[in-house]
């Protein structure tokens, strides 16, 4: 057992490198002003009208693309878990198999889709329905949100749908239980630790995202991460950078917290 | 009695595989019944078409006179025991009892009541607020009964529901269930592989075989007068062996004339012959109808089990007198014993007997 230890070193090495030592230096530059003195400075910034909006937004955003994630991948879940499984496998298959593309590359596809005179744009002003202005407005960030993080939803519902025991089902069946009674008493308390872990790998990383936002909302529309984003680059101001960033943190581990309330038994929970 | 159940020419196919050909079942009110046969028979395909988990591809399914063939399982008077228990494992022991009630809007006083009722019932008191992953899986058998019972239905389907218990555990479940059918006076329809349990506890065993009913009956009838060499092999161990029906009351078996009580099968008519290993006697050479020698002896518990060979036959003997191997010995059997079954008529039949 000792001598197994040491095969965890490369890993605490990384972690230590690429996550610890960094978060330790975001906490120093929070807590510091320019000339390297304590200060709350950059953790109350977070009250500026633009920077509370952009935190508003980002949640509001996130909360919208979780959301329509979940209606989109529970009835995905509801389906699979019905079918055969040699069927199965190839649906997951085709659903995933956007992830398998870089996620850059697939927000530029977007952007060509709904620019002004991009592909939907002609097509739907040759059917003669109109044009359809959406790029650049926070619903074309929420529809690459979706379109990028939907998989991060299905993939754990699914798994946690397809190993429900049938017979639970037949059992609710013959108890008495219409198919609502069924969704709302047996699947869905069952599924509950792959909706709580879905709703965790789509919220974290669409409150944080300003790739998508940036890309999609033409560089106008600032969501929290874009703000810290700026600040890094464009400002060089660390400090207030790393303190919206705790600020961030913090609040990413409240929702969570609050899930986790849902889970009783923290199957899902990925904190 | 009058028929709470029957099933009416019910044929299935799960592809091209037909699990269930023209069956044709009655199911008398307030009767313990066991669905017999080995895996495969089409005994839990019978019973999931009565539980309405299954649709059957011909035929009707009438309970009380009335054509429930196309009605979903939640609008059925009848619950269902699972082989797997299929407790729900996000609530407690009394929220499982109470699923069923809860749904049928019962009042949480009466739900209360019910609950403690059927847990004294299958003697799981004051396990109301236990988690179920924690039970073992007796205690998970017999929460999973009480959450059927609650509700009162008029027939109780058991899915193999003591097979996953261990001998001692089976056992007393068995007693348990006689005892719970006799307290609620509702119907067991009751499936199994294991023909014990079957003798045990049923009022009416039917014994299937490639989704036919091979012989229906009480548990002495089907022990003491099996129908065909299927069930006599089925049910217990037999000495099966070819024979000719010489006239009414006389068998001829390897040569040797045996008298018997069977009529009717006309003269010098080939037949098989059933006799029970506990119905061969043994005795001094001469003393018996045959002489042979014990080949085998095993002590058994209860009894000595021995293979004697006699006209070039392997008898199965069982007897709590013990003959030492090598031993000479004289075989006889009580022409009450002798069990005549008709020839199987076709290859068909006969690949059902080749199949056990």
């Amino acid at each position: 057992m000792f001598k197994r230890k040491w095969l965890t070193a490369p890993y605490l090495a990384f972690i230590l490198c690429g996550t610890v030592i960094p978060l330790i230096a975001i906490l120093y530059y929070g807590f510091t002003d320019q000339e390297g003195s304590f200060t709350l400075e950059n953790i109350t910034a977070i009250a500026d009208e633009e920077h509370a909006k952009a935190l508003g937004l980002a949640l509001l955003l996130a909360l919208i693309c979780t959301v329509v994630c979940l209606i989109l991948a529970y009835p995905v879940g509801l389906i699979l878990r019905k079918h055969a499984s040699g069927k199965k496998g190839f649906v997951v298959f085709i659903l995933i198999l956007p992830m398998w593309m870089n996620f850059l590359l697939r927000t530029y596809a977007w952007k060509a889709l709904l620019a002004g005179n991009g592909v939907l744009n002609n097509t739907l002003g040759g059917l003669g329905i109109g044009k359809l202005n959406i790029i650049n407005t926070p619903a074309a960030i929420v529809l690459g949100m979706v379109y990028d993080f939907l998989p991060f939803m299905i993939l754990p519902i699914y798994n946690v749908m397809v190993k429900i025991d049938n017979n639970l089902i037949e059992a609710a069946y013959d108890l008495g239980a219409s198919k609502g009674k069924v969704l709302t008493k047996v699947l869905l308390p069952l599924s509950m630790p792959g909706i709580i872990s879905g709703i965790t790998m789509v919220f974290v990383p669409a409150v944080t995202t300003f790739v998508i936002s940036q890309i999609l909302g033409g560089g106008k529309i600032y969501l929290i991460g874009n703000i810290i984003e700026q600040e890094f680059t464009l400002n060089g101001n660390r400090q207030l950078g790393s303190g919206l960033s705790l600020v961030m943190m913090v609040f990413i581990l409240i929702s969570m917290a609050l899930l986790n309330k849902f889970d009783k038994n923290g199957e899902g929970s990925i904190i | 009695m009058s028929n709470i159940l029957e099933l009416e020419h019910i044929s299935k196919k799960f592809d091209d595989d037909l699990v269930l050909d023209d069956l044709c079942l009655e199911v008398k009110e307030n009767t313990f019944m066991t669905l017999l046969g080995p895996s495969g028979c089409g005994k839990t395909t019978t019973l999931r078409i009565i539980g309405g988990f299954t649709t059957p591809d011909e035929g009707r399914v009438l309970f009380e006179g009335r054509d429930i063939t196309n009605l979903p399982p939640n609008k059925r008077h009848l619950n269902t025991v699972f082989q797997k228990y299929a407790l729900f494992p996000h609530m407690s022991v009394g929220e499982n009892i109470a699923f069923g009630l809860k749904i049928s809007g019962k009042s949480d006083q009466y739900i209360r009541d019910k609950i403690r009722y059927a847990l004294k019932l299958v003697n799981m008191d004051g396990y109301e607020n236990r988690d179920v992953n924690m039970l073992s899986g007796g205690q998970q058998q017999r929460i999973a009964i009480a959450r059927a019972i609650v509700n009162e239905p008029k027939v109780l389907l058991l899915d193999e529901p003591i097979g996953a218990l261990d001998l001692k555990l089976r056992q007393d479940m068995q007693y348990e269930l006689i005892r719970l059918k006799n307290e609620l006076g509702i119907t067991f329809i009751y499936v199994t592989h294991d023909q014990e349990e079957a003798l045990t506890m049923s009022d009416t065993v039917v014994v299937m075989n490639q989704g036919y009913i091979q012989q229906m009956g009480s548990p002495e009838s089907i022990y003491n007068e099996p129908e065909n060499a299927f069930v006599a092999t089925f049910i217990g161990d037999s000495n099966i062996m070819g024979g000719v029906m010489l006239r009414d009351k006389l068998v001829r078996i390897l040569g040797v004339d045996f008298p018997c009580v069977d009529t009717g099968f006309g003269t010098n008519k080939p037949v098989d012959v059933v006799i029970r290993p506990e119905d061969v006697v043994l005795a001094e050479p001469g003393k018996g109808r045959m002489d042979g020698v014990v080949s085998h002896l095993i002590f058994k518990g209860v009894h000595y089990e021995m293979e004697v060979q006699a006209g070039g036959f392997e008898w199965l003997v069982q007897s709590t007198s013990m003959f030492p191997v090598g031993q000479e010995v004289s075989l006889n059997v009580d022409p009450f014993n002798i069990q005549i079954m008709n020839k199987p008529e076709s290859e068909d039949e006969e690949a059902v007997v080749i199949d056990v």
